[in-house]
């Protein structure tokens, strides 16, 4: 018996490439007469535009052309944002690929040059000279809702992009008749997503045809297919949209930007390819970012420990405009989930989306569930402080019990599977909590300050049930497809709508269909990423990927398979009854040497030979996968921080994290996810965050001044894991690509607070730098 | 501009240019070599992952001018297979999931190639301590470490 290839930890087919340097990204690309953009981006966070001079720019050695927003606004259409969520009066204000009016933050667009180089553009852009009135300024989502904040739209008054209320239970009553009550205050601050690679764009417009091809570093080439023909009102038969090696995203590579939109335009009107590729401070103020709430939020419980409700008041930051997914984030993906893996009977999520002078925001890993996680969280270690009782006891008392097939919580979403003490159990064995604790008393004793925190967790993703998507106003479908295709030498091609980036869904993909089919995963080849030879699929992020996109290739797998047996019956002469499939053959019952192999299969129905009456030629599969749930993977992480007082340093010591996302394809890749995960995690508990001045200015304007962890400044984690299968997918995988962000901002946090918790400190902001704790303790 | 004219060998051979004088060099080495394996990720050498050899010591190639290269050995990612052969770090990075997206990869194994010349025998805090000049947002660098150290240990640990 040989070991099964699901489950087998291979290494990653997509490496060779990347390790020699041969993939290619999309600044890699090089086209004949290309030439390149560059982007005048406003330095005022918000001002008037009374004049722009670019005759200097156009007279500059190397420049094609230079364009404002004037020339962009009759043949653009405003970059549409695809999530307006129903019921909360959504003011979808136009967002224009240039301003030509008025700038809205540091960073828009305010005038173009092509130039035959990039070194070209970069001059002619110093050489125009723009004229502004400058307009008050509002940074923080809070304050510009309140009266008397500058406006930033005519028709979004006190800046009100939305309302969200979701409700379940009756949460006033249960404050009203709470034994006890904890509350606090959280600013989830502003992130800088900082996927490795900046964002690029090459735009090809073919007039003769009136084709564009778009090479586009995008979590989702479909999508960006769709609202690029939107934008420029090309027909999406049209346009071609390519996704080469795409640098890591995090969510901010699936928004379709103004920028590209630029580089498509400018293309159009010069009848020739250019490339825009962004710099990272560009980046910085340009590409969107993540988080931005200041949330008020409570629970109440009974003294026993018995949560009874939890409500919140959330303040969400969206930024000056509304980007792609934007609005829903801290609706639907945050809200949804608050109870997490507890059972919280009433609860009641009050959620105001703001327009500020800030960069849009929008998804970033874990998008708007490490909100509610840490919220989550908080509330119950500050539950326990009042009540005196084991943070963990308290989790362990609250916990919703082991279910198989469905579990119904108060925000009227039904969990799929769940057995949550399982993790919890396997975490505080691995750690040795009790000895832990032990230890952590003995040191405070010596006046040093070790902090423990054990979180639970559940979240949901694998996005998801179309019908929902539609139901909460996404203006797309969440489905997959696949299409598996054999040739007559047995090697196969799998077609997927969805876009990996560094997930290794080429690797996965492969082991799925291997183990559907018998067929050597090296004779497989995964395609992806270009929408003319891919069928449709709305992209890369809410951990759906393998949970959906891998859905549907394991279908299409079963539909070859079908197919399969009725030729290998007819071949072999049987009863497409009697034929059984194991291994990559087809055999007759009880006669395993009468058999076909499924590259006899693959070889027959290619030439057609001999083929059944009425089926057709070829071995070739199509599936389309929407699934009937979502996914609600979980798990408990357990963090270990010690904090010296004198200098208010921090060391992350130990990390575990154990998670459950039911059966893993390849264990070495998950484990990937969940270090990438909680390393970004811990980036927002310790170092990380977007800081604004009072005019808009991003002060943190470089990776210089906006610390992404580095090497030596994490530990090792230790990944653990347990098994819980979702009972409604075909494979019964549930996502993982962002649990480790979800859990781990809040358990280092609440570790670092733990240790705090001698010197009488309780309240502190992220990151939670040396300065702060050092404030803290010393002056109270 | 002024043009001025270099001679720089890149992974063994040699390459004559006339290049402008404000040229960097990682746009040498990628506009013009078409070398696009080195990756361009913030242009104020804080990311790393233009990293390439110089002389035997890894640069940041975004923060010099392809005219201090005159003169020079340039190794990019491209040159470090031999005969065909992947480099012990490039092996390693492979066998140990020392990536994701891959955009760092470039960088991190040409900074990791310096760190194990000048400590061939490293601990995993050394590691780390040598890579921090270079950044990598996927994979929260448990395999990058764990991929030097295997290298390390391949090359006769």
């Amino acid at each position: 018996m040989t070991s099964r290839i699901f489950g087998s930890g291979i290494r990653r087919r997509e490496d060779p490439r990347l390790i020699t340097g041969q993939a290619s990204y999309t600044d890699d690309i090089k086209l004949p007469h290309m030439a390149h953009v560059a982007i005048l981006r406003s330095p005022h966070a918000h001002a008037r535009i009374t004049n722009i001079d670019t005759s200097a720019a156009a007279e500059s050695p190397g420049v094609v052309a230079v364009y404002t927003g004037t020339d962009t606004d009759s043949v653009l259409n405003p970059i549409p944002c695809a999530w307006i969520v129903p019921d909360t009066d959504t003011k979808a204000v136009a967002y224009p690929a240039m301003a030509s009016e008025i700038v809205r933050y540091v960073g828009e667009a305010v005038a173009v040059v092509v130039a035959e180089d990039r070194y070209q553009a970069e001059d002619a852009l110093e050489l125009i000279t723009v004229d502004y009135e400058p307009l008050p300024v509002v940074v923080n989502p809070e304050a510009a809702m309140q009266a008397g904040a500058p406006q930033l739209h005519d028709d979004a008054p006190s800046n009100q992009a939305f309302h969200w209320v979701a409700a379940g239970g009756d949460t006033d009553a249960a404050f009203e008749s709470a034994e006890v009550t904890v509350k606090d205050t959280i600013i989830q601050q502003r992130l800088i997503p900082n996927a490795m690679e900046p964002r690029s764009a090459v735009a090809s417009y073919m007039s003769s045809m009136g084709e564009l091809t778009l090479w586009n570093t995008t979590q989702n080439p479909h999508i960006a297919r769709f609202v690029t023909s939107m934008v420029t009102g090309l027909g999406e038969h049209k346009i071609r949209v390519i996704a080469p090696e795409v640098g890591g995203g995090f969510g901010s590579k699936i928004p379709v930007y103004p920028w590209e939109m630029l580089a498509v335009f400018c293309s159009m009107q010069l009848g020739r390819p250019v490339k825009w590729t962004e710099t990272r401070t560009e980046n910085y103020v340009a590409s969107i970012h993540g988080r931005d709430h200041v949330q008020h939020v409570e629970m109440a419980a009974n003294r026993d420990g018995t949560i009874t409700g939890l409500r919140s008041l959330v303040y969400a930051g969206m930024g000056a405009y509304l980007s792609t997914a934007g609005p829903g984030v801290p609706t639907i993906l945050h809200g949804l989930i608050y109870s997490g893996p507890y059972d919280i009977p009433n609860i009641k999520a009050d959620i105001y989306g703001v327009f500020t002078n800030t960069t849009p925001v929008d998804a970033y890993r874990g998008a708007g569930r490490p909100e509610a996680t840490f919220l989550l969280e908080r509330l119950v270690n500050l539950l326990a402080d009042e009540l005196g009782m084991d943070p963990v006891e308290l989790r362990r008392k609250n916990l919703i019990p082991k279910f198989e097939d469905g579990h119904d919580v108060a925000l009227g979403i039904t969990y799929d599977s769940g057995d949550y003490l399982l993790p919890l159990d396997k975490a505080l064995d691995h750690v040795n909590y009790r000895q832990l604790r032990e230890e952590q008393a003995r040191l405070r004793e010596h006046n040093q300050y070790m902090g423990i925190a054990v979180s639970c967790y559940c979240e949901i993703c694998g996005l998801g049930p179309s019908q929902v998507a539609g139901a909460v106003g996404f203006g797309g479908g969440l489905w997959e497809s696949a299409i598996v295709r054999f040739y007559a030498t047995g090697k196969v091609n799998v077609f997927i709508g969805t876009s990996p980036h560094g997930q290794g869904e080429e690797t996965t993909f492969a082991q799925i269909l291997s183990d559907e089919l018998g067929v050597p995963v090296d004779d497989i080849e995964i395609v992806h990423g270009d929408t003319d030879n891919t069928p449709m699929g709305w992209g890369t992020y809410g951990s759906r990927t393998t949970v959906v996109g891998g859905a549907a290739v394991a279908l299409a797998a079963r539909k070859i398979k079908d197919k399969g047996k009725g030729l290998a019956a007819h071949l072999l002469e049987a009863a497409e009854e009697d034929i059984d499939y194991e291994d990559g053959k087809f055999f007759v019952r009880g006669s395993p040497d009468q058999n076909k192999t499924i590259q006899d299969i693959a070889l027959m129905a290619n030439v057609a030979w001999n083929m059944p009456e009425g089926m057709e030629p070829g071995l070739e599969a199509s599936a389309f996968y929407d699934p009937p749930n979502f996914v609600y993977p979980f798990g408990t992480h357990v963090a270990v921080v010690m904090v010296d007082p004198d200098n208010g340093n921090i060391e992350l010591t130990r990390y575990v994290a154990v998670d459950d996302c039911g059966p893993q394809i390849n264990p070495m890749i998950v484990e990937g996810q969940v270090h990438g995960g909680v390393v970004q995690g811990a980036g927002q508990a310790l170092w990380e965050g977007a800081v604004y001045d009072d005019s808009g200015q991003l002060l943190t304007g470089s990776m210089m001044d906006y610390a992404v962890p580095r090497a030596h400044m994490v530990p090792d984690i230790e990944v653990l894991s347990t098994v819980t299968p979702s009972p409604h997918n075909p494979l019964g995988i549930k996502g993982i690509g962002e649990t480790g962000a979800i859990a781990s901002t809040v358990t280092i946090y609440n570790a670092v607070m733990d240790a705090l918790k001698p010197l009488g400190v309780t309240k502190l902001d992220m990151p939670l730098t040396p300065e702060r704790i050092w404030l803290a303790i010393h002056q109270g | 501009m002024a043009k001025t004219s270099i001679q720089v060998t890149v992974n063994g051979k040699l390459r004559q240019a006339e290049v402008d004088s404000r040229m960097l060099l990682v746009h040498y080495i990628r506009e013009e070599l078409e070398l696009t394996g080195t990756k361009i990720g913030c242009d104020t050498s804080q990311c790393g992952a233009c990293v390439v050899l110089m002389n035997g010591s890894s640069i940041k190639s975004c923060t010099a001018f392809a005219v201090q290269a005159d003169g020079a050995e340039i190794t990019t990612i491209e040159g470090l297979a031999t005969d065909g052969n992947l480099h012990p770090l490039q092996e390693a990075f492979w066998n140990n999931h020392g990536l994701q997206c891959g955009y760092c990869t470039s960088g991190m194994i040409l900074a990791s190639v310096e760190l194990l010349e000048r400590n061939p025998h490293p601990t995993a805090e050394e590691v780390r301590s040598g890579l921090q000049g270079n950044l990598c947002r996927c994979t929260g660098y448990h395999n990058i470490v764990k991929s030097v150290l295997a290298a390390a240990e391949a090359k006769g640990g």
